[in-house]
């Protein structure tokens, strides 16, 4: 394996680029700046499937800024803004 | 002995094909109301099983778990606890998961588990589960989750029997024990532990193909281009406004000459006098020129209950999420919007999948700017009078574009009110989050295409057969009474309480090119838009006689000038003239003053628009 995912720097989902793969590290809620309150955010994106360990890959962005992006999420496809994705900690 | 109706309730995610599984089981016995006091929609169908089990079952709204954070949700959640008032607790509850995308079901049902409900899960759609290559080992999942499990297939003839089969063996052993609730809304870490617990099963009873639906991802890879995807979108709202007004034509004439021999044979078989009177031109000719419309209001919900059915409206959502950000709208609010161009009513029902309050005030102020099917009969019969049917640059239908035209005035006047709503009143707040599945593409299913085109019908006829209806008879009592006097050589008409009030009116409307039978007209076209047409059909039938009911269309073309009837569409665009769409505005914000606000702002905008369009046609020459 050449996989060197173990030193692969942690990042926010919503800086990720259309066509990143990555793994799901944790939720931190607090730096999204969503208009959600922190628990109603974590509680939103856990029951969407975003959980520590799921894979995820951006499959499509939208015209204006980038925004929002579609999420492939294990085996389903959720839609979701950058402004929330920033909770949703990968690597 | 017989037994009593066996209660089930239908609970799953949305896109579970909770729906049709629905319809499947219960066919076209169902019954659509509201639940008491809120305005979710309560869909109730019943069926016999195999062994002769009466049974009812309540479609529930979808949601992802019992937390209950939207009206909706809240309903699905009291009713599976038996707290909705004036409902039974559910004797059998399934879970209906979509056998492709079972991991957000699993979770929903372990947290249901602890209702203590008796429940079945049902692995719905699993014929595209086996043919994506997904394996589901079903009896070990039942014993891993402690529940019953049976795959169905909803779409396919039969597919439904083990389901039934089951539900047999075990309503003959429920109500043993009283069940015991342990539910109480999750914590994160309980949510967290959930979702574990539910991954954990699946990866021990499912085995998944690696790679994902190739044909969503290839039809994605256009419809979901940045720039690609909005000239699809585009495309398709084209396409679906040619199409309600060029397919529906045949259909329409051949009703509006069925009505025309029906008045005939009236007028043939009745003495002249008030009966033949009231029933050739009040009621057939009222409500015939209403129900004309059936075929475009089939089409118009045909195209929405298609393109939901077929997955396309989350990705409509997420192409015009930023869009509609830049004019102050939530990307959810795009379903609701589109629902209004069918009716306001559903789609101002719909605002309810938007969770944040301001948001949702926002779609519902702007939902009846959305050109509903409602004034399709107005815009109609103005433009076939009024607008020659040729075709520019050799393919576009000239009438078609002028409608394109007002839906289109329609949309864009209703993004620059949000504009205006969002800078004057609501400045700063952070925008709402936009979270949506978007669910993998399906064939759509003719038989719950049918079954929901049919309820609309039914609707839209019911009404014709009593509000408008009755408007009919009222418009033709005040154009009727009082009678001429004995040798008078003006139409009967003029004499008439209708006149009376027109000319009342008049001053008011003449700067916007209306004249008075024009105001007599826009009266109960206060209580739905499309009895205006009729309205004024009766109007000057009463004036002009036999020929003038036949050929509204004709008589308008002479008695109108093209400012006039411009003047009119426009008018239309705005018209604040529908009294179920205000009650039903009242009832979702809670708020007489919100309903006060969106018929005023209609008003203004609707007498401005026409003021504007009239004088500028006028200067123009076509006064």
């Amino acid at each position: 394996m050449t996989d060197t995912h173990d030193t692969r720097r942690e990042m926010p989902l919503g800086l990720a680029k259309r066509g990143y793969t990555g793994v799901i590290q944790h939720l931190s809620a607090k730096d999204a700046g969503s208009a959600l309150s922190d628990i109603e955010l974590e509680s939103r994106l856990i029951e969407l499937g975003f959980v520590e360990g799921a894979r995820v890959e951006v499959l499509h962005e939208g015209l204006v800024g980038r925004d929002p992006i579609a999420v492939r999420v294990d085996n389903i496809t959720i839609a979701v803004r950058r402004r929330e994705a920033m909770a949703i900690i990968v690597a | 002995m017989e037994l009593p109706l066996l209660h089930l309730a239908l609970v799953g995610t949305p896109n579970s094909g909770k729906t049709s599984l629905f319809n499947a089981l219960t066919g076209s016995r169902q019954k659509v109301a509201n639940y008491p006091g809120v305005t979710v929609e309560r869909k109730e169908g019943f069926f016999v099983t195999p062994l002769g089990r009466q049974v009812s079952v309540v479609d529930l709204p979808g949601t992802y778990s019992l937390r209950g954070r939207s009206p909706d949700e809240e309903i699905t959640r009291d009713f599976v606890l038996g707290k909705a008032s004036g409902e039974t607790v559910p004797d059998l509850v399934l879970c209906v998961a979509d056998s492709t995308n079972l991991r957000l079901t699993i979770r929903l049902l372990l947290e249901l588990k602890r209702t203590g409900r008796p429940m079945i899960l049902v692995l719905n759609m699993f014929d595209i589960a086996n043919r994506r290559g997904i394996s589901v080992d079903v009896e070990r999942l039942a014993k891993e989750l402690g529940v019953p499990v049976v795959t169905s297939i909803a779409v396919r003839k039969g597919g439904t029997a083990d389901l039934l089969a089951l539900t047999d063996e075990i309503s003959a052993k429920l109500a043993a024990e009283p069940s015991e609730n342990n539910w109480r809304a999750l914590s994160v870490a309980e949510l967290r532990a959930t979702q574990r617990e539910a991954d954990r099963i699946i990866s021990d009873c499912v085995s998944l193909p690696s790679r994902p639906d190739t044909w969503t991802a290839r039809i994605d890879a256009i419809v979901l281009h940045p720039v690609g995807g909005l000239i699809v979108l585009a495309l398709i709202l084209f396409v679906m406004f040619q199409a309600v007004f060029a397919w529906a034509q045949p259909l329409m004439e051949l009703l509006q000459s069925g009505f025309d021999a029906l008045g005939d044979a009236v007028h043939a078989t009745l003495p002249e006098g008030l009966v033949q009177s009231f029933l050739q031109n009040g009621v057939i000719s009222g409500v015939g020129s209403v129900i004309v419309f059936l075929p475009q209001i089939i089409i118009i919900f045909l195209f929405i209950l298609l393109l939901e059915d077929f997955g396309y409206m989350a990705r409509a959502a997420f192409l015009m999420d930023r869009i509609m950000g830049g004019a102050g709208l939530h990307g959810r609010a795009f379903i609701p919007l589109l629902s209004s161009f069918a009716c306001a009513i559903p789609g101002i029902m719909a605002t309810r999948v938007i969770d944040n309050k301001r948001d949702r005030l926002t779609t519902i102020l702007i939902a009846p700017l959305m050109t509903c099917s409602a004034r399709i009969p107005v815009y109609t019969l103005i433009i076939s009078a009024f607008i020659p049917a040729k075709d520019v640059w050799g393919f576009i239908n000239l009438q078609g574009l002028v409608m394109f035209g007002l839906y289109a005035t329609g949309i864009a006047s209703a993004l620059a009110v949000s504009f205006l709503i969002k800078f004057f009143m609501l400045r700063d707040y952070a925008p709402a989050p936009f979270m949506l599945e978007l669910p993998d593409y399906k064939m759509p299913r003719l038989k719950s295409i049918a079954i929901g085109v049919t309820t609309r019908a039914k609707m839209f006829l019911h009404r014709a057969g009593t509000t408008i209806f009755s408007m009919m008879v009222l418009i033709w009592f005040l154009a009727s009474f009082p009678q001429p006097p004995a040798g008078a050589t003006e139409p009967a008409i003029d004499f008439s309480l209708a006149a009376i009030i027109g000319k009342a009116l008049e001053p008011l409307l003449a700067p916007v090119g209306f004249n008075w039978q024009i105001a007599v007209a826009l009266i109960p076209g206060m209580a739905a838009r499309e009895v205006a047409v009729a309205a004024l059909g009766t109007v000057y039938a009463i004036e002009g006689g036999k020929e003038a009911a036949e050929q509204i269309g004709q008589v308008l073309a002479t008695k109108w000038s093209l400012a006039t009837a411009l003047s009119m569409l426009a008018w239309y665009i705005f018209a604040p003239q529908c009294a179920s769409t205000l009650a039903v505005i009242r009832r979702e914000t809670g708020s007489w003053g919100w309903m006060a606000a969106t018929f005023g702002y209609m008003l203004v905008l609707a007498y401005a628009a026409s003021l504007l369009t009239y004088n500028v046609a006028v200067a123009l020459g076509a006064g």
